[in-house]
């Protein structure tokens, strides 16, 4: 194994609270009606190709992308749209939706191979790889829903010396890209075999936090016997410290090399990539299977089963509650996401998506008083900073409105791990105001770079 | 000892006498000569450099108008939201349009009664902030968060939240209509409307253009966009934007039909007489209609006086 | 059915807080406190209940009538204010002294600020130095360290100098010369002063505990130490016969107490280590100046009141460097 290593400056180490490590995936089923909503990545949401009364194929397409940032949506299953209309997501907002009435039979629209044999030859070259990729519609499944072929296709002049799978999960609770690696220990790998000759390098580098000893030993093993096959791909141990799975800090831990302020990763050479996505690349590639499904992880201290699912996108979170055990009494926190990136949740029956790594129900115990008292300087947030900001200054000058203060410390370089409101022993709600700051200083800086 | 003390009054008073001198001569040598003009026309405006007018502060609009008179001979389209430009033409002495008060409106009703919170909010007190983190405490998604990004914003103090309703209250008297609040809306709830005559004025006090069925969902006087009232204006002064209706300030006479005809209450009428059969505002309608006794609605009534007209 | 909370990530947060961080620091003070009742008796013990009562009824009083905002009296920072205070002052000081001394440390060294977290000046210090200005010749009266079962709990004190009161008036030789001023002694306590300060194994002891908790940062104490060290190191090695040996420098008076307790205070002190290491080479070599040429037998109030006030000096220079930015070649 190699010598652990991690990121050097800032970090916090929350309570892990992995509750649901030992619980196998399980295959989740779908309800009548899905909603499949349009929006799914990061940036705008994909134009609806289909009207009411159209009859759907299981991974047909539903919505093109629409912009740089945006990726394709497919039909999770199979059966006649009932309508386009909007449904309310996990904000509360409402935002475009298809509705699909769902017939029994998955029927699967063409060139699908639906068997689980394990392919290992790549037979596509890396332009194919990555117009598949976009094709299929994958996104980091991280949380960030970032589309991935964006981050595989190297601009001109930059070189992909490592593909960097990031296998941290640092985020507490979430067990699903875990969970992802033993059971398919070897998809993954060609995975990662796809994306290395997708931006043609040799060096596929997995990074995990050492508390997933039993992950790293596994992938050690195959990879050991299956020399010839994996060759280059290398398994990083990581020390357990939040957050080990941000990129730039991942590639910091790794490499050793920083990203440049205001740059991307690939300026170090570096591309990363999630777990859960790389499963979903392999799929994509080797199976043709469009993003339709991914695991979720349903958890919490007080969820009498908490469980990792294998959930098909459009299915409503509540009912996936209700396959963990039920909603536990007193619940006043359910977030998207594990603890410390997800979003708060107005209501339960939103419906599960790209992004929708876990659903985790907490009591007010477990999210801690937040009580808010005055600041005493103690310099906390600072120390926990992994970025190098000083959270307190930004807090109090975005407080201010003054944007060009914010932007002189270096607002924009925050990745919002959220270490410095976790850290602070005032309960002040540090990341709120940077993120209100970075919304306006962010706007600012455009408006004043398209003069 | 009266040595003492006469050296030390000789010695400081020389001092002070040769630094007097001294600052003078400096005081000549970096002289900025401008136009006197610029602070007369300063003098007339409000002085609470509120941004409103588009320029920096009220100097910057006044520099703006003693240089465009200077070129074309008028000051159009330079105005200070609040204040009577006729007063700053006649400095310069020149003609200003008309000017038409204004006043803040905002366009929720969405109350702590009238849109119970369904969620709970933790966090900093900034709209801008919990607009991006949710749709709201009612479940609103157009409606006032109710955390105050106007009220910092007033530079006239003329904006409270109010502690039982939740939402942001305009007092008419400090007022000047700037639209520093509408702009800092990270919603667009807050609209710049004229006074209107007598300072009588109706509008739609909602902002939700959703779905009738998503709006009834969440809030009890939310627009539906049902268009009774596009239907009943005789003026065709109400629109459509999206299923909401929006009363044109320009077009409305402000008969106050289409308030009766709203199912929801969600048309306000400020500043008239209690509804009564024979009141001279409400001349044209048939006293068959009765007038809804929508609680809010008589409330914002009583709430702002009919003396009350702020007009510079 | 309960309502679920809305609010931006992160969604758990660590168990620390303010009042704990307080309380620790109160329980780090207490074997300091059962030092200075073993040696100075009721006085000692009478000055730091009435110290800590008065503090935090000022600020009740402020907080609930003046301010009339939200009342944090538990956080407990107001009762370490007053036992920092108290510790600061001789044991047979008048009662009303110290109660003017709470007064002003919390009125006008903290409230008046604005609270907690809002002030530039460590509000015990502030208080103590208000009194020294204020009543100097009962401020630097000081009790003889007399262990109550030698002399009883409620026994007078017989005043008499504190080793820095002896070298100021009479120079080093006559420190040495003193039969009384064991090493030993000096370290247990057994000698006059302040009665929070005497016992530099006690505030050894809670120092220790606060680092471990990781309550204070080692770099403040640790740079006022070592410059004061090598500071009269230097003085001593260049003429013995007018100095005294650096070790005594740091166990005499209330550098100790100074440079454990009222440097870390997160309010008035650095937040970076670089920023604190150079605080507390700014209180040592102000300390040791005050001591060796300045009018006043001790100095580390003056001295970290003085780099309280160029704290956010200190915090706009050194600001930790930002993750892949590069940091300007320095000349």
């Amino acid at each position: 194994m190699n010598p652990i290593k991690t990121f050097p400056r800032g970090g916090v180490h929350p309570e892990e609270n992995k509750l649901s490590a030992n619980q196998p995936i399980q295959d989740f089923p779908m309800p009548k009606q899905i909603i499949v909503p349009l929006g799914q990545c990061l940036g705008a949401p994909a134009d609806c190709i289909v009207k009411k009364g159209d009859r759907v194929l299981t991974g047909q397409l539903i919505g093109t992308a629409k912009g740089f940032v945006s990726a394709n949506v497919h039909s999770p299953a199979t059966g006649t749209v009932a309508k386009v209309d909007v449904v309310m997501d996990h904000t509360g907002y409402y935002k475009p939706a298809v509705f699909i009435d769902r017939e029994e039979q998955d029927e699967w629209v063409e060139g699908v191979i639906q068997t689980d044999e394990l392919l290992t030859e790549i037979k596509l070259d890396s332009k194919q790889i990555i117009d598949r990729v976009k094709d299929c519609g994958i996104v980091g499944m991280g949380g960030a829903t970032f589309p991935t072929h964006v981050k595989l296709m190297v601009p001109e002049g930059k070189k992909a010396e490592y593909i960097i799978i990031n296998a941290a999960e640092c985020e507490p609770y979430l067990t699903c890209d875990f969970r992802l690696l033993l059971e398919k220990t070897q998809e993954f790998l060609v995975g990662v075999k796809i994306l290395m000759k997708a931006v043609n390098t040799d060096k596929g580098i997995i990074g995990i936090e050492e508390n997933k000893m039993e992950a790293i030993e596994l992938l050690e093993k195959t990879i050991n016997a299956h020399r010839d096959l994996y060759k280059g791909i290398e398994v990083q141990p990581l020390k357990t410290k939040y957050p080990q799975g941000g990129e730039k800090q991942i590639i910091k831990a790794i490499t050793g090399r920083e990203v440049p302020s205001g740059k991307l990763p690939i300026e170090t050479g570096c591309v990363v990539v999630n777990v859960a996505s790389t499963y979903a690349i392999y799929e994509a590639v080797q199976k043709n299977k469009p993003l339709i499904e991914r695991i979720v992880t349903v958890t919490g201290k007080s969820v009498k089963k908490p469980c990792n699912l294998r959930v098909r996108f459009g299915t409503p979170a509540n009912l996936l509650i209700e396959a963990a055990g039920g909603l536990p009494e007193n619940i006043t926190d359910v977030i998207n996401g594990g603890p410390m990136m997800g979003k708060s949740v107005s209501v339960t029956d939103f419906p599960c998506m790209k992004g929708t790594s876990g659903i985790l129900l907490m009591t007010l115990d477990e999210a801690q008083d937040r009580r808010q008292t005055n600041c005493i300087r103690c310099g906390r947030c600072a120390k926990a900073c992994p970025m190098g900001l000083q959270p307190f200054l930004l807090h109090k000058v975005a407080k201010l409105n003054d944007f060009d203060e914010t932007e002189a410390n270096h607002i924009m370089d925050c990745i919002e791990c959220g270490s410095c409101e976790f850290t602070c022993p005032a309960n002040i709600p540090l990341l709120d105001y940077i993120r209100y700051g970075k919304a306006k200083t962010g706007a600012i800086i455009r408006a004043r770079n398209q003069k | 000892m009266s040595n003492t003390l006469l050296i030390s009054l000789a010695v400081l008073g020389i001092l002070g006498g040769i630094l007097a001198v001294i600052l003078y001569f400096v005081a000549q040598k970096f002289k900025v000569e401008e136009n006197p003009l610029i602070d007369e026309a300063e003098a007339c405006l409000p002085g609470a450099n509120c941004g409103g007018c588009g320029f920096a502060g009220c100097r910057a609009l006044a520099e703006a108008c003693v240089k465009q008179a200077a070129e074309k001979g008028n000051i159009d389209g330079l105005a200070c939201p609040g204040t009577d430009m006729g007063k700053v033409a006649a400095v310069l002495g020149l003609t200003a349009a008309a000017f038409e008060p204004k006043i803040a409106v905002v366009r929720c009703n969405g109350s702590c009664q009238n849109s119970p919170a369904k969620v709970h909010y933790e966090g900093a007190d900034i709209c801008a902030f919990a607009n991006t983190l949710y749709a709201g405490e009612g479940g609103c998604s157009k409606g006032c968060l109710g955390l105050g990004d106007c009220v910092k914003k007033c530079n006239f103090d003329a904006l409270h939240i109010d502690k039982e309703t939740g939402l942001p209250v305009v007092d008419p008297d400090k007022c000047v209509g700037c639209g520093v609040c509408a702009k800092n809306c990270p919603r667009g709830i807050i609209e710049v409307r004229p006074r209107g005559k007598k300072d009588r004025r109706v509008y739609v006090c909602c902002s939700n253009t959703d779905k009738g069925a998503l709006v009834i969902k969440n809030c009890s006087v939310g627009c539906i966009g049902c268009q009774k009232c596009l239907k009943e204006c005789p003026f065709e002064a109400i629109e459509m934007r999206g299923n909401l209706a929006y009363i044109d300030p320009a077009k409305c006479k402000a008969c106050g039909k289409c308030v009766k005809v709203c199912p929801r209450g969600s048309i306000h009428a400020i500043n008239f007489p209690a509804p009564k059969p024979e009141t001279p505002a409400l001349q044209g309608a048939e006293p068959v209609v009765k007038p809804q006794p929508k609680p809010e609605l008589v409330e914002v009534k009583t709430e702002v006086k009919p003396e009350n007209t702020v007009t510079a | 059915m309960n309502k679920y909370t809305i609010s931006g990530s992160p969604h758990v947060h660590s168990t620390e807080n303010t009042q704990k961080i307080m309380y620790r620091v109160l329980l780090a003070l207490v074997p300091a406190l059962l030092v200075a009742i073993y040696y100075f008796g009721w006085y000692a013990l009478r000055l730091t209940l009435v110290s800590m009562a008065a503090c935090m009824l000022t600020e009740w009083l402020i907080q609930k009538f003046l301010i009339k905002g939200p009342l944090t009296i538990n956080d407990g920072s107001a009762a370490l204010t007053g036992l920092l205070l108290a510790f600061n002052v001789p044991a047979n000081l008048p009662i009303w002294m110290v109660i003017v001394g709470s007064v002003v440390a919390i009125g006008i060294g903290k409230m008046a600020f604005g609270g907690l977290g809002k002030n530039p000046f460590n509000p015990a210090l502030v208080g103590r130095v208000f009194m020294l200005v204020s009543f100097p010749t009962a401020m630097t009266t000081w009790p003889k360290a007399a262990p109550i079962f030698d002399k009883g709990f409620f026994a007078d004190a017989v005043t008499g100098p504190t080793p820095l009161g002896i070298l100021k008036e009479a120079g080093a030789g006559s420190l040495a010369q003193a039969g009384d001023m064991q090493f030993l002694d000096m370290v247990l306590g057994n000698r006059g002063g302040a009665f929070g300060e005497v016992c530099a194994i006690a505030l050894l002891l809670g120092a220790i505990y606060l680092i471990a908790r990781k309550v204070i940062d080692i770099a403040t104490p640790l740079s006022i130490l070592l410059t004061v060290f090598i500071f009269t190191g230097i003085c001593y090695l260049i003429n013995p016969a007018n100095f005294i040996a650096p070790w005594y420098h740091l166990i005499y008076g209330g550098l100790i107490l100074g440079a454990f307790f009222m440097a870390t205070d997160m309010v008035t002190t650095p937040m970076t280590t670089q920023g604190k290491i150079l605080f507390g080479f700014g209180v040592g070599v102000i300390t040791v100046v005050i001591r060796l040429w300045g009018a006043y037998p001790e100095g580390v109030s003056f001295a970290i009141l003085i780099m309280n006030a160029l704290t956010p000096l200190i915090n706009k220079a050194f600001k930790p460097q930002v993750f892949g930015v590069v940091k300007p070649a320095k000349k």
